[in-house]
């Protein structure tokens, strides 16, 4: 018996015909040339949403956490969710830059500067609300084991006080691994700059880097440490994030699923969330053959993996309140279908279990305005399951004497919708001033960069190389 | 500037790409050379093996931030929670270890990333103001598209003739001599 096998070449990762000159120029002119209209003008919107977010907190520290809609069974409300939404998202930097290293995913470089940019601003933004949630946010430092005249000192036993140290060490081991990505970019910027200023800025930045390979190797390991480093961390934090919830006894969280379903849950929204944002820098800054349609197919595959492993874990949810026979468990699932939050219950239903089902058509992967309406769709999606996790376990708890319906109050609102314009605004700084693809390593997958791929005699590049060599098969129907 | 406050640095080699680099760093480390060193936009494929480097040291220096931030973590909440600061949460124990898991292990993450990150840089003697090599016009392509190779004065076996012979023979495509700036 005779098979159909042909040999298909893996896509190559930069498309188009560049060289690493052409490389260097489409990413490093966006920084180094003047600053286009267009981005004063989104720039001046997330401004406006800055001041709109800082005023909100000024008025909360002024009136305290009462002027929120919180009430006496949903203590935690907007804040924790949009606390939650915020660090889920900022997962998935760290996963492409750590855990699709480590897996040796050439695919990453393309994407991984954006992502790790992303993951810095969400962390920002989701640190925010602990913070101004603990009501006297001048004593905030007494989360941490500082010495003080009081002799008290944090209780290490709380997962609120894990989730301090989680979060601050996820924010500053990403900002570590994000600058170690850029010092060598930093350095071509600085040798590609004209102005005087942008020489010496990017001079420093750079810490006087040469591009010398004794230096490489050095950093070449640091990276693959640091990779190393943040992906058990990657994991840990949203784990971390969930026993928030899991280690209390209310039912809806007091559930051993948490930590892998959170972690899953936050992937799937980071990934949509650098869709949605690689979508648009990439039409307006002129990447299309670095993150090109090869790479958005690749994220819409772990977007549907990680959409079917949270839609799994919700099937698993009810399964456990029915199979526990705990009538609490059962009771509080029962609520979210068909309670007085069922229609949040169905809308993320709608988003996050029937949506990335469409994932399944290569067609739909492959086109750019649907993956854009589903990124959003994710993303309105995983916020409302952090809505039913927080709001609707708390509103309707054990006694239906204490049952208490929440809604958010003008100050909730507005607090969220401030995150975004400190989100855009570090957001826009980064487009306009970093390089946003990490040059070194997409000049690092190209096919000329491996030796082997250059012909012995004529030291010239052989593309016929970067191929296997293959033997035809014979075509049978 | 004047030739005579000028001190030779070193004499470097421009290459027109990866493979050639690699030849030619091999090339000079045979011919006894130690103090040299290869630029290149982009870490290159068996390099280490042409240049003849040894592991880097960087992953013990990690390994004194792990223990540092674990044995720190623990002791930190052993003391407080067990001596210093003990507090009765639901009758369980003072020292209870599965408790300190989470943030013993987000403490060892962090040391370590702090001991990855500035040992690299420290091992890579950055930050550095200034290089002699970039007194050398064309040594801005080393962050773009040029492949370069460097061989230090501060070599015994150094002298400009030879070295620029070795280059020559390799095929670079430019030569040229680095000095340093008074």
């Amino acid at each position: 018996m005779s098979t159909d096998y042909q040999y298909v070449p893996e896509p190559k990762l930069v498309k188009g015909d560049h060289s690493f000159g052409s490389i260097t120029d489409m990413i490093a002119k966006t920084p180094l040339s003047p600053t286009p209209k267009l981005w004063y003008l989104a720039f001046g919107l997330a401004n406006v949403l800055l001041i709109t977010l800082l005023g909100a907190i000024s008025y909360l520290i002024w009136d305290g956490i009462g002027i929120w809609g919180l009430n006496n069974p949903a203590g935690w409300g907007w804040a924790i969710i949009n606390f939650v939404w915020w660090v889920g998202i900022g997962h998935a930097g760290t996963l492409i830059s750590a855990i699709l290293f480590l897996f040796r995913q050439g695919w990453r470089t393309s994407i991984n500067r954006f992502a790790e940019a992303m993951t810095i601003f969400a962390v920002m933004c989701a640190g925010i609300f602990p913070a101004i949630h603990v009501g006297r946010i001048w004593v905030i430092y007494w989360v941490f084991p500082v010495p003080n005249s009081m002799g008290i000192w944090p209780n290490f036993s709380s997962p609120l006080l894990w989730d301090v140290f989680a979060v601050s060490t996820y924010f500053t081991v990403s900002l570590l691994f994000w600058y170690v990505g850029l010092i060598p970019d930093f350095a071509t910027l600085r040798d590609k700059a004209k102005s005087k200023v942008a020489k010496i800025s990017y001079g420093i930045a750079s810490l006087g880097w040469t591009g010398s390979f004794r230096n490489w190797w050095n950093y070449e390991k640091a990276y693959m440490i640091l990779a190393g480093l943040a992906t058990p961390l990657v994991l840990s934090v949203h784990t971390i994030v969930s026993f928030d919830f899991a280690v209390s006894m209310i039912p809806g969280w007091h559930s051993t699923i948490f930590p892998p379903y959170f972690v899953a849950g936050a992937i799937y929204s980071g990934f949509a969330m650098v869709l949605t944002l690689m979508l648009i820098a990439r039409k307006i800054y002129g990447l299309e053959d670095i993150m090109n349609i090869d790479i958005m197919e690749k994220m819409n595959l772990v977007m549907m993996v990680t959409g079917n492993l949270v839609a799994f874990a919700y099937l698993m949810e009810g399964f456990i309140a029915w199979y526990s026979g705990y009538i609490y468990e059962q009771g509080i699932f029962w609520l979210y279908v068909v309670g007085p939050y069922a229609w949040g219950f169905w809308i993320l239903m709608f988003c996050n279990v029937i949506t990335p089902q469409f994932l399944w058509f290569k067609k739909i992967r492959r086109n750019v305005a649907l993956t854009f309406v589903i990124s959003i769709i994710v993303n309105i999606g995983m916020w409302f399951e952090r809505f039913m996790i927080a709001v609707a376990s708390l509103s309707t708890d054990f006694m239906p004497s204490a049952w208490d319906y929440y809604s958010p109050t003008f100050w909730d609102i507005i607090t969220y919708i401030g995150t975004f314009g400190l989100f855009f605004t570090f957001f826009l700084l980064f487009l306009r001033f970093l390089p946003m693809v990490a040059i070194a390593e997409v000049k690092g997958v190209m096919p000329q960069a491996d030796p082997h791929n250059y012909d012995e005699d004529t030291q010239e590049f052989d593309a016929t190389k970067t191929e296997p060599v293959v033997v035809q098969q014979e075509q049978t129907v | 500037m004047e030739a005579d406050n000028k001190q030779v640095y070193g004499v470097l080699a421009e290459f027109r790409n990866p493979k050639e680099l690699v030849d030619a760093a091999s090339s000079v480390k045979k011919s006894g050379y130690k103090d040299f060193d290869t630029y290149a936009p982009f870490p290159i494929h068996g390099m280490e093996k042409a240049m003849g480097l040894k592991n880097s040291p960087l992953g013990w220096i990690v390994l004194g931030g792990a223990l540092t931030g674990m044995i720190g973590a623990l002791a930190l909440m052993i003391w407080v929670m067990g001596y210093e600061y003990p507090m009765n949460i639901s009758g369980k124990p003072f020292i209870n270890l599965p408790i300190y898991v989470p943030i013993t292990f987000e403490l060892t993450v962090l040391l370590s990333a702090f001991a990855a990150t500035f040992g690299m840089i420290a091992l890579n003697k950055l930050p550095r103001f200034h290089n002699p090599l970039f007194n050398v016009e064309r040594f801005e392509k080393a962050s773009d598209d040029g492949f370069f190779v460097c061989i230090e004065a501060s070599d015994d076996l150094f002298s400009e003739e030879k070295v620029t012979k070795l280059f020559q023979d390799n095929g670079a495509t430019h030569i040229e001599t680095v000095y340093d700036s008074e």
